[in-house]
């Protein structure tokens, strides 16, 4: 099998007809007095998807996307140029203009080194090319047909199916020299139903860095188009939500998505390194009950979020965030921990080769307790059961964060009762942790289709948690 | 460097030749090029200089009523052939779709007014620095309570892009947009908020001063320290004018064609239904000289208009495209990718007239999360502002949530206020709401 070195030379470096020579000479120019790191990141994505609607495949699109960013550091300072057009003429003007930001002065010296063996954690196979056309087409169809047969109250259905090929190259100022080759595969079904006038919608998922096998094998996919009718038919017999503070129950996996909002982006390096988060200078003081444990972990194998290395070339691991509830660590790319002086976590992560990287999540998830999911249930006399959620946001400066809810249910006397509607919940993230009073043995991460949007950056993540008991919550339901 | 009109135009014109030779029946293409800087200061050092330059192609080809698209960032021969190439085999595999195909000749534009969107600004990045460094020392200097910043941003952008297809349709059009952002923080006891200000335009002397705009983002920040939650509780509510534009765009989604024939609207069917009460009005001008939004043609190629969506408080027009027209039996409104420089007009009182008219409610300055569902309507989002009473604001607020449904914010609308002075392509001014449910502690 290749190497994501030998598929990087083949596919980043020779149509450009560059040699390592070129890129020696281009980092050369990029570093030099007055900088204290720079980097050059090749990228190559290619993304196929397909869309079906109506019954029939209406979409379909191939993209291919190019390019090469390059970064110099000074101090506090980034200089940051990119060119879809890596001829060494391009690079070394738009090197140049990165290299600005520090004072002119000669050129380094430097010599590429050869990568450090990482072991990939994912397929270097290309996902696009991993199922037959005609079989990608009958894939989506069948979905189709299986939500329809699901129910005759269904209305509409939406099956989208999409694999990136993704190939990087970094190369830094001491001659490091990282590769990286990135599957990502994604699936979703989603539903309208009707009943009696009503309209609802259900929606499932999922995906990860591995080819479009993932959907066929065990019926997955199909589960994904009975689990959107499901929650769909749940939702037309939802009631108004109350208002107010509650009690409420976490379903496992997804709703993980509590943490990576609560204090996932308030412990990432760079707001914490500024100052500006409600979690900054607390490393060592309790933040969340003793029950909490809660890690990254970018090197889970073939996870949506996981990289064998990250976009700066550093093999990702797990990193612990808090530890019983004590603040032990943050998130970093190589940039905030050098001016931290702490050592980068393989957490630098960037969109595009347009994109300066930023320190990012990668899989974000809680640590299992000793309760029985049910024993939790069973504890709580008036509250809501919350099991799948649609999306959430945060202020890391306030740490108030939302997320909003997409299937939920009451709980009257220890039993799960009427659905409820959508409504979102608002907390405090350093507040709302300390409130966690059980913690199930049910740990889940979510099915492979979280997206985290930071300073206009998309990358994919995953988030996961065990069944989880929060005293108390705000619940933004319409019913007083 | 940004690439000219005409050399845009050559490769549009290669894509459709290539899409013919291939086989195909019709075929469209946009190619686009842009360039730009982008500078960021923070606590009066630089922090980013960012250069961009930024292309690329998308191509979509016609089999009959069977179709394949295809994009790309390399603007290469050999990369133009492969992309049509691929959108070709992607058509392969579609569905015949009746309503799939380009739009209709005769809505084409056929030649349109000179919008005056392109005003280039030389800009150095020592220049770029000052400008952003002024603003942030407004922001910084505002108050003794602003006591860190996540900086300030400049940024400049040129672009160009060619729209083309097989019924002989060729235009394209130069643009510039410039932006000046400041973000800053506040401290008073354990209270620390941040907030921030913006203003972006197609030409540079029509930005606000930096300082003005700094000030305005410290003003922001230090009037939310102290925030408390508030009691659970039923109360009318205003949307300050910079978070109203997320209404309009709700209601945008809903009578969008693409939703009314999924079905997925919870303002399904609604053509020619009382929506608003009879004063309200909102509609888009996508030919305002220097708009932010404005477009001579869509991305179809088809002539835009200044239209009305509500007109007396009833739904006018359906937000359509070929696509979803064809599928509804009505004609395209011009909106293939979006609706331009929309705005809801106001009944007259100013921000002010309206806490007098609410008397005791909330102020929302601030929406958080996605809580809008879009088939049913339902509202719920987290939110920050200001509790009033007796018309005027007594502290501010945070951690609690607004909870609605949209067809009943839209028919309780009390009052759209005269403050329609915010940056950005919609313009609103505030909104008075009857009745929402506040969750708090």
């Amino acid at each position: 099998m290749e190497t994501s070195l030998q598929i990087a030379r083949q596919t980043l470096l020779e149509p450009a007809e560059l040699g390592e020579h070129h890129l020696r000479e281009t980092v050369e120019r990029l570093s030099g007095p007055g900088v204290d790191a720079a980097d050059l990141f090749f990228q190559l994505h290619r993304l196929e998807s397909w869309v079906l609607d109506d019954g029939i495949v209406k979409e379909g699109n191939f993209s291919l996307e190019r390019g090469v960013g390059l970064r110099a550091i000074s101090g506090e300072k980034s200089g940051f140029a990119y060119t879809e057009e890596p001829t060494l003429e391009n690079l070394l003007e738009a090197a140049a203009s990165a290299r600005a930001i520090a004072r002119a002065g000669q050129s380094g010296r430097i010599a590429v080194g050869s990568p450090g063996a990482v072991a990939p954690l994912y397929p270097v196979d290309d996902p696009i090319s991993s199922l037959p056309d005609e079989a990608k087409i009958e894939l989506l169809h069948c979905l189709d047909a299986a939500a329809r047969a699901a129910d005759p109250r269904v209305q509409q259905v939406t099956v989208s199916l999409a694999a990136v090929h993704e190939v990087i190259l970094v190369l830094d100022e001491q001659g490091r020299l990282a590769t990286d080759v990135r599957p990502l595969v994604r699936c979703n079904v989603q539903v309208i139903v009707e009943q009696k006038g009503r309209r609802e919608q259900g929606s499932a998922g999922g995906g990860g860095r591995t080819t479009l096998d993932l959907f066929v094998e065990e019926d997955r996919a199909l589960g994904y188009a009975r689990e959107a009718v499901r929650q769909a038919l749940v939702n037309l017999e939802a009631v108004e939500t109350p208002a107010g503070p509650m009690t409420v129950v976490l379903g496992p996996g997804w709703p993980g998505i509590l943490l990576h909002e609560a204090v996932g982006h308030g412990l990432e390096g760079d707001f914490n390194r500024k100052g500006l988060s409600a979690f900054s200078g607390r490393i060592g003081e309790r933040v969340a009950s003793p029950l909490c444990t809660v890690v990254d972990d970018g090197s889970l194998p073939g996870r949506r979020g996981s990289l064998t290395v990250d976009d700066e070339g550093t093999p990702t691991g797990e990193t612990v965030l808090i530890e019983k509830g004590v603040l032990r660590g943050y998130m970093q790319d190589r940039f905030n921990a050098r001016l931290m002086g702490v050592p980068p976590t393989g957490n630098g992560r960037r969109e595009s080769y347009a994109h300066l990287p930023l320190p990012r999540m990668t899989n974000t998830y809680m640590l299992g307790g000793d309760h029985d999911p049910r024993e939790i249930l069973r504890s709580v006399k008036k509250g809501l059961y919350a099991v799948n959620f649609a999306g959430g946001q945060v202020d890391i400066t306030s740490g108030k964060f939302v997320f909003s809810l997409s299937e939920a249910y009451l709980i009257e006397n220890g039993r799960v009762g009427a659905p409820v509607k959508g409504a979102t919940l608002i907390g405090n993230g350093p507040d709302v942790m300390t409130r966690v009073s059980l913690v199930g043995n049910d740990l889940a991460l979510d099915p492979g289709v979280g997206t985290c949007g930071k300073e206009g950056q998309s990358v994919p993540v995953g988030v996961g948690q065990p069944t989880v008991k929060v005293d108390e919550i705000t619940v933004g339901g319409t019913a007083l | 460097m940004s690439l000219t009109i005409e050399q845009l135009e050559e490769r549009v014109a290669d894509l459709l030749a290539e899409a013919k030779r291939l086989g195909a029946d019709a075929a469209e293409a946009a190619v686009s090029s842009s360039a730009g800087l982008s500078v960021t200061v923070r606590l009066g050092e630089v922090e980013t200089i960012e250069h961009h330059r930024d292309r690329g192609l998308g191509v979509t080809v016609y089999f009959g009523r069977r179709k394949g698209s295809a994009n790309t960032t390399d603007l290469s021969p050999a990369a133009l052939k492969e992309t049509v190439a691929r959108a070709c085999a992607i058509a392969r595999n579609t569905s015949e779709d009746p309503c799939a195909g380009l739009a209709d000749p005769e809505l084409l534009a056929r030649d349109w007014p000179d919008l005056d969107l392109h005003h280039p600004w030389e800009l150095e990045p020592a220049d770029a620095i000052a400008l952003a460094q002024e603003c942030e020392a407004a922001a910084l200097d505002f108050d003794p309570r602003i006591t860190n910043s996540e900086g300030a941003n400049l940024a400049t952008d040129e672009g160009s892009f060619v729209y083309g297809n097989s019924h002989g349709f060729l235009g394209g059009y130069p643009t510039t947009r410039h932006s000046l952002s400041c973000v800053v923080m506040g401290r008073e006891g354990d209270s620390m908020q941040r907030d921030w200000w913006y203003d972006t335009k197609r030409a540079a002397e029509e930005l606000a001063p930096p300082p003005q705009i700094g000030r305005r983002a410290a003003e922001r920040a230090v009037a939310r320290l102290g925030a408390r939650k508030l009691g659970t509780r039923e109360a009318p509510v205003i949307f300050r004018a910079d978070v109203a534009p997320g209404l309009l765009r709700s209601l945008i989604g809903a009578i969008r064609g693409h939703a009314q024939y999924r079905q997925s609207s919870f303002l399904l069917d609604t053509l020619g239904e009382q929506l608003f009460p009879e004063w309200v009005r909102i509609h888009e001008d996508p030919l305002i000289p220097r708009g932010l939004a404005s477009a001579p043609f869509d991305n179809e190629g088809v002539a835009t208009r200044p239209q009305d969506f509500i007109h007396q408080g009833v739904l006018k027009s359906y937000v359509l495209d070929s696509y979803s027209a064809c599928k509804l039996g009505l004609r395209t409104t011009g909106n293939a990718g979006g609706v331009r420089n929309l705005a809801i007009e106001s009944n007259g009182p100013s921000l002010d007239e309206l806490l007098r008219r609410m008397d005791r409610g909330l102020l929302v300055t601030e929406l958080m999360g996605q809580g809008v569902n879009p088939v049913t309507g339902d509202y719920s989002r987290g939110a920050a502002g200001f509790w009033v009473e007796k018309g005027v604001v007594q502290y501010p607020v945070e951690e609690i949530t607004i909870a609605g449904n949209l067809r009943d914010i839209y028919r309780d609308l009390v009052a759209v206020g005269s403050d329609d002075e915010i940056p950005g392509s919609v313009r609103t001014g505030s909104w008075l709401v009857a009745r929402m449910t506040i969750a708090g502690n």
